[in-house]
């Protein structure tokens, strides 16, 4: 499932919904991630979004990310909005027959996330705001899987 | 008319963030948005900007009706 939430979240609960009622996967891997404060430098993020079109997008990298690491189910909800620091900003999770496809699921999925998703990002602070573009070090973090043979 | 919209970076940049303009095709989109604002004209030929037409990214030229949603998309950063 994919949403997008104005709404803080609570990831515990949301990690606890997904594991709930499955006896066969035998693994679920999860990560959230949260917004920081930069030591002061920022004070809030501004997430936007392309309603239908984000979605759609996630959607179609959570259908390869299924295929590739044979995930037998994902979750992803990512907040739009305000959002302060130490929130939650994204929350992933994957449940597969056995931990390292859980893992790398998530892994795939976030370094996808952070520099291909329809998402506008801008750092408010102090000293004005301004709009993040992924760093070379997000392009690197997705281009492992690139080079990496589908399994 | 297309419904003309701007994300991230080019609607501060703009001021505006959704406009209907009557354009028959994109290159005349862009034309017409560049010799209204040379700023956002010189954002729209910038590195990693992708164009969706109804949702669906596309390359190069493609004409435009009357209820095509064009979007100007920035390079994207979630997480």
């Amino acid at each position: 499932m994919i949403r997008l939430t104005f709404d803080p979240f609570e990831p515990g609960a949301l990690l606890t919904a997904f594991c709930q009622g499955r006896q066969d996967v035998g693994a679920v891997a999860s990560f959230t991630g949260l917004a920081r404060a930069e030591a002061g430098a920022t004070t809030s993020l501004e997430l936007e979004a392309y309603p239908g079109f984000t979605e759609s997008e996630i959607g179609k990298t959570a259908d390869r990310a299924r295929a590739r690491f044979a995930l037998d189910d994902l979750f992803i909800l990512h907040r739009i909005g305000r959002i302060a620091p130490g929130e939650p900003i994204v929350f992933v999770a994957a449940a597969a027959r056995h931990r390292r496809a859980a893992f790398e699921g998530c892994d795939f999925l976030m370094d996808y996330l952070k520099s291909r998703a329809p998402f506008w990002k801008k750092e408010h602070g102090p000293a004005g705001a301004r709009w993040i573009e992924p760093t070379e070090q997000d392009r690197a973090d997705l281009q492992r899987w690139e080079k990496e043979s589908p399994r | 008319m297309a419904r003309v919209l701007l994300f991230g970076r080019l609607s501060d940049l703009a001021g505006w963030r959704e406009r209907q303009i009557d354009s028959p095709s994109l290159s005349a989109l862009r034309a017409r948005l560049s010799a209204e604002d040379a700023g956002l004209g010189e954002a729209l030929l910038g590195t990693g900007l992708q164009v969706a037409l109804d949702q669906v990214i596309v390359r190069g030229d493609a004409p435009l009706n009357a209820a095509t949603e064009v979007a100007f998309l920035p390079p994207m950063s979630g997480g």
